[in-house]
Order: C-alpha cells, then sequence, then structure tokens
C-alpha cells in the first residue's frame, strides 16, 4: 500500500516525456523516404538480369528441341539445325582451360597461402594475378593466337583452351588462395604436432578443409570462361563441323564454341540462324546460371569452417572474460 | 640463489644410478630466442618417466614457450632460435640429424583449443595411424584409444559423425585419443582445460591421472588449484624484465608438495600464495 502511494507521488511529480511515433516530424519523413530509395535501387538490381532472362524465354525458347544438341549450324538458306558441334567445342575448350588452370591455381595458392605467404615471390604473384584479373579477355586471346596460333600454324581447340586457362587462372589461384587462409592456424598445429610433414599438412588438412571454398573458385572461373567470347574468336575460330570425324577425335582444327556461334549468327540476314542464336544465348545463360547455383551450394558446405571459427573465437572471449572477472 | 642450486643438486644425486632411468626428458635451455627476443633462458628441468610435470608462472613467462619446445613445434616459427639441449632418452632431439617430424610422432601434444580435424570421430583418431602407414588393426587401435580417453561410450554409436559436432569437453578427449593412437611416450598439453567447464576439466584430470601409468605427461596450466590436483612434480617459471625485455626463466622446480608448501624461492612463495607482484 505505502508503495504504491509512494509510486504515484513520485508520477505526479516527474511530467512524462512524449514518446510516441511521429510520421510528419522531418526526421522521420527522410529516415522512411530512404528506406524506400535503398529498397528500390536494391530491386533495380534485380531488372537487368531478370529482363534478360524474360527476353532470352520469349525469343529462344521457340526452338528448344533435342535436335539442337545433335545437329549441326545451318548454311545460309536451310532451315533446322542445332548447335551441337558449338556445345561439344565449348565443354572441350573449358575441359582444356581447366586441366591448365586448376593444378597450377592451386599449387600457385599453396606457395601463397603456406609456404612463403610474406615472401617477396608471394608478394610479387599475388599482385600479378590481381591484376590478370582486370586482364581485358581480347588481350587473353592475343596472347594464345601469337604463342600457340602462330606456333602450330592452325586455328584449334588448345589454342582456345590456352586463352580461357589464362582468365581462369588468377581467379582460381586468388579463391583458392583465400579458402586457404581460411583454415584455422589451432588445426594445422593439430597436423603438425601429431607428426605429419609440410607437406601432409597440406595434403591431408589444408586442402581437404579448404576444398569447397577450392571448388567454389573453379565452378566460377569455368561460368566466366564459358561464356568469353573475345578469347575465342582468333584462337578457336569457328567450325560449322564437329570435332570429331569419321570417328576420330581432332582437336588441332578450327573450333565452335556458344560464343562465338552467337556472335556470327546475330549478325546474320537469316531468320533461322538469328533464332538459333537467341536459343544458343538461352542455353549459355542457363548453364552459366547452374554453374554459379552449383558453387553457391558447395559453398554452403563451407559454413562448417566458419561455425568453428566462430566457436574458436566465442571460447577464446569466454576465456578472456573469465580472467576479467576475476 | 643457493636453494635453487640446492633443489638442482638435489635432484641431480637423485638422478645417478638407477634412477636415472627414470628421467624422460632433460630439457637444458640455456637460451631461446624469437628473432631477437629473449624468451626464454637458464631452465633446467628433468621430466620422470610416468609422472605428471606441470608447468605454472604468469602469462608470458614462457611455459608454453618450453612445451612446444620439448617436441620442436617452435620449428614452425620461423625466427625461432634455440641454445642449449633437449634430451629425449638421452637423444639430443635439436642435433642436427634429428627429423623434427619424427619427434612428433613419439612426443604427442595436445592444445589449448580443441581442434578436431573436420572428419569423423574414427578418422580423427585414425589420422596418426595412417600417417605412420600402422599394419594393424586400425578399428581396434581406435577403439582402444577412444577408450582410455574416456569418450567411447559416449562416441561408439556415431564414430561416423565430424568431430567438430561433439561439445567442446568431448572434442578436447577426442583431441587426446588422436594423440595416444599413435602411442606416444610423453605427452604434452597446453592448457588442455582453459576452454573447457569444471565438469569436463574434472573428466580430463582424471584422464590424465589414469594415462600417466603409461605415459610421461607434461602440462602447462594457469590454474595452480589443477597443478596440485595432478602433477607429481611443478616448474614454476617467472618474468624477468630487468634486461628491458620479458624473458621468462625456471624459478624453482620440485615435487608439488614442496613447491606449494614449503617452496625454497620468495618469488615462488608469493605467486602460489596469490601474491602477484
Amino acid at each position: 500500500m505505502e508503495q504504491s502511494s509512494a509510486l504515484k507521488m513520485a508520477q505526479a511529480e516527474v511530467t512524462l516525456p512524449d514518446l510516441e511515433k511521429k510520421w510528419f516530424e522531418p526526421r522521420s519523413l527522410v529516415n522512411n523516404l530512404l528506406t524506400i530509395l535503398t529498397w528500390f535501387m536494391a530491386v533495380m538490381a534485380c531488372v537487368p538480369l531478370f529482363s534478360v532472362l524474360i527476353m532470352l524465354i520469349v525469343r529462344g525458347s521457340a526452338r528448344l528441341s533435342w535436335s539442337l544438341f545433335t545437329e549441326l549450324p545451318p548454311t545460309a538458306f536451310e532451315m533446322g539445325g542445332g548447335f551441337g558441334n558449338a556445345i561439344f567445342g565449348t565443354a572441350v575448350m573449358v575441359g582444356i582451360a581447366m586441366v591448365l588452370s586448376v593444378p597450377f591455381g592451386i599449387l600457385a595458392a599453396v606457395f601463397l597461402a603456406e609456404l612463403g605467404p610474406d615472401s617477396r615471390i608471394a608478394a610479387v604473384a599475388r599482385f600479378c594475378a590481381k591484376t590478370l584479373t582486370g586482364l581485358p579477355s581480347i588481350l587473353a586471346g592475343v596472347f594464345a593466337y601469337a604463342s600457340v596460333v602462330l606456333l602450330t600454324g592452325t586455328y584449334s581447340a588448345p589454342a582456345g583452351g590456352v586463352a580461357l586457362a589464362l582468365l581462369m587462372v588468377p581467379v582460381v589461384m586468388l579463391t583458392a588462395e583465400e579458402a586457404m587462409k581460411m583454415v584455422p592456424r589451432i588445426m594445422k598445429d593439430a597436423a603438425h604436432g601429431i607428426g605429419c610433414t609440410h607437406t601432409q599438412v597440406i595434403t591431408k588438412v589444408v586442402l581437404p578443409t579448404a576444398m569447397p571454398g577450392i571448388i567454389t573458385g573453379v565452378i566460377l572461373a569455368v561460368a566466366r570462361a564459358a561464356g568469353e567470347t573475345a578469347p575465342l574468336l582468333f584462337t578457336a575460330l569457328f567450325s560449322e563441323y564437329w570435332l570429331f570425324q569419321g570417328g576420330k577425335l581432332d582437336l588441332m582444327k578450327p573450333t565452335a564454341s556458344l560464343a562465338v556461334l552467337i556472335y556470327n549468327f546475330s549478325g546474320m540476314p537469316y531468320e533461322n540462324q538469328i533464332e538459333l542464336a537467341w536459343t544458343a544465348s538461352l542455353f549459355l545463360v542457363f548453364m552459366v546460371l547452374a554453374l554459379n547455383l552449383i558453387s553457391r551450394a558447395i559453398s554452403q558446405r563451407e559454413n562448417s569452417i566458419v561455425t568453428m571459427i566462430m566457436v574458436v573465437r566465442k571460447m577464446i572471449g569466454g576465456k578472456q572474460a573469465q580472467g576479467a572477472s576475476k | 640463489m643457493t636453494p635453487k642450486q640446492n633443489i638442482r643438486q638435489s635432484g641431480e644425486t637423485a638422478n645417478t644410478g638407477p634412477d636415472q632411468q627414470k628421467v624422460a626428458i632433460q630439457c637444458k635451455i640455456e637460451e631461446l630466442y624469437y628473432g631477437d627476443f629473449l624468451a626464454v633462458r637458464d631452465s633446467h628441468i628433468d621430466i620422470q618417466k610416468n609422472y605428471i610435470t606441470g608447468f605454472i608462472g604468469p602469462s608470458g613467462c614462457g611455459k608454453s614457450t618450453v612445451l612446444r619446445c620439448i617436441n620442436r613445434m617452435n620449428d614452425l616459427i620461423r625466427t625461432f632460435r634455440f641454445k642449449g639441449q633437449l634430451l629425449f632418452h638421452g637423444i639430443d632431439i635439436y642435433d642436427t640429424t634429428i627429423d623434427p617430424v619424427g619427434v612428433r610422432r613419439h612426443i604427442g601434444m595436445v592444445f589449448q583449443q580443441p581442434n578436431p580435424f573436420s572428419m569423423s570421430i574414427y578418422d580423427n583418431v585414425a589420422f596418426g595411424l595412417r600417417l605412420n602407414r600402422y599394419k594393424g588393426n586400425i578399428a581396434e587401435r581406435v577403439e582402444n584409444a577412444l577408450q582410455r580417453a574416456g569418450l567411447w561410450h559416449e562416441v561408439k554409436d556415431k564414430l561416423k559423425n565430424n568431430g567438430l559436432s561433439l561439445s567442446g569437453g568431448q572434442q578436447q578427449r577426442l583431441c587426446i585419443a588422436r594423440a595416444i593412437a599413435t602411442e606416444p611416450t610423453v605427452l604434452l598439453m597446453d592448457e588442455p582445460c582453459s576452454a573447457l567447464d569444471p565438469i569436463a576439466t574434472r573428466t580430463i584430470e582424471q584422464l590424465m591421472l589414469e594415462l600417466k601409468e603409461k605415459y610421461t605427461i607434461a602440462i602447462v596450466t594457469h590454474n595452480m588449484q589443477q597443478a596440485t590436483r595432478v602433477a607429481d612434480e611443478v616448474a614454476f617459471f617467472s618474468v624477468d624484465i630487468s634486461k628491458g625485455g620479458r624473458t621468462g626463466y625456471l624459478v624453482e622446480f620440485g615435487p608439488t608438495g614442496q613447491v606449494f608448501e614449503n617452496p625454497q624461492e620468495e618469488l615462488t612463495q608469493r605467486y602460489v600464495s596469490g601474491e602477484f607482484s
């Protein structure tokens, strides 16, 4: 009883501040306007991708059929046809680029992350790789033209592969380095402590733990390479034929690719070719989209590492808090 | 200075004759540098076989550094330099002919933070065995190591689960199982309980007392109660700031009861009674 009366006394003496929301106040108006603006811009950022997708689906889906994958591109006034050879050519060249760039990139990343992270070589290599990620892709084509096409005397799938590999190496290398740096020190200590050689620490602990991150990097690099046109224009050129003829696979000749097919056909005055270019674009975009989704799914698995780091941090933090309370 | 001399002398006299056989590790650190920084000096410790030797002292006194010297973990730090001798059953492991990786296979280590690998519980324990191309029955050795680490009953039905899915205390016991699976003769423990709650700490202390039947254990701990509970002998380190840097050194080394109840050095006396300088 006494308490409540004392409380009433106190309330009577203090005038409560006005805490209600007021929408018309300038600061809440500005606040709301800016919130809406950022929301709008975030939505706008999705517009280009979706408009491209819708356009491609509308214009390209009409020609979707199995024959696309099995038939050769049509000649001038021919009807029908497909781009099976271009899909195959793209796959072969990306494959060659992967074989060249993945071991190269990962081994270089092992040096950057584990063996000599502070060395001069590492600093230079890191700088070169970062510069190379911004290299205009046509220059990769020029390089492959000068080093492979002129040397072998022919446009070929390996020449295209080399050009694409040049674009993939820095991406693979830098993402692999980041992934390996994410491997916690205490895990490497554990491996050393149990009697691993440096090689065993890297092959049995660092690489497996960093693998999801490395694979993500490789897939993103592949997705980029698959869509490149410029490096292939004067390395692989284009071809109306399959790479294998009479049951034999011959890589040392001009090779078709999806990107160059789109480039060539979209400029032609024939309805059939233009339609095919749309369909090829649709196929290419969905391939790249699928690769990106796969890499996202794989990098979700990286969460295991991230959670572990969080747990360790919490423990260290908890320990410090204990020490402070002492 | 004289009391310290006395202790060491008494230790040495005890080590002559048949007792010499009982010393697993003779740690004779003269000077230990990181770059130009003198981290530890003048620390001579004889670690007895089947004893638990506790390393205590204030933060930054180099007790972890000394522990990591014993299996050459410090070699991983590029600027590390060592003057002195470290005799493992009479062999100087800092001799140029010695392979540090081989040393680590005989002197196992358990770290401050539980650090299981991101693989199954079974693979964590089998890791060291596979590393040594162990020819026998791996499953049997894994079960045995997990049993000795007191973890078998908790994990026997989920050996396929990731080691990181266990609780902190279980993870630390998994790390102990991993370390003892390869049958090292010495086990180094660097504050193994500092990230654990009291119950998990108790389990691990119990475990250490069981393990010392078979292994020689050296443990760094900040917790003096823990040292009195588990250690047979205690080495007390302190920091010397007289020469500018913070150089750790051994102040006193002796049986646990003596160091805690009847310390010969004033510094030890002040530390164990809770008066920090």
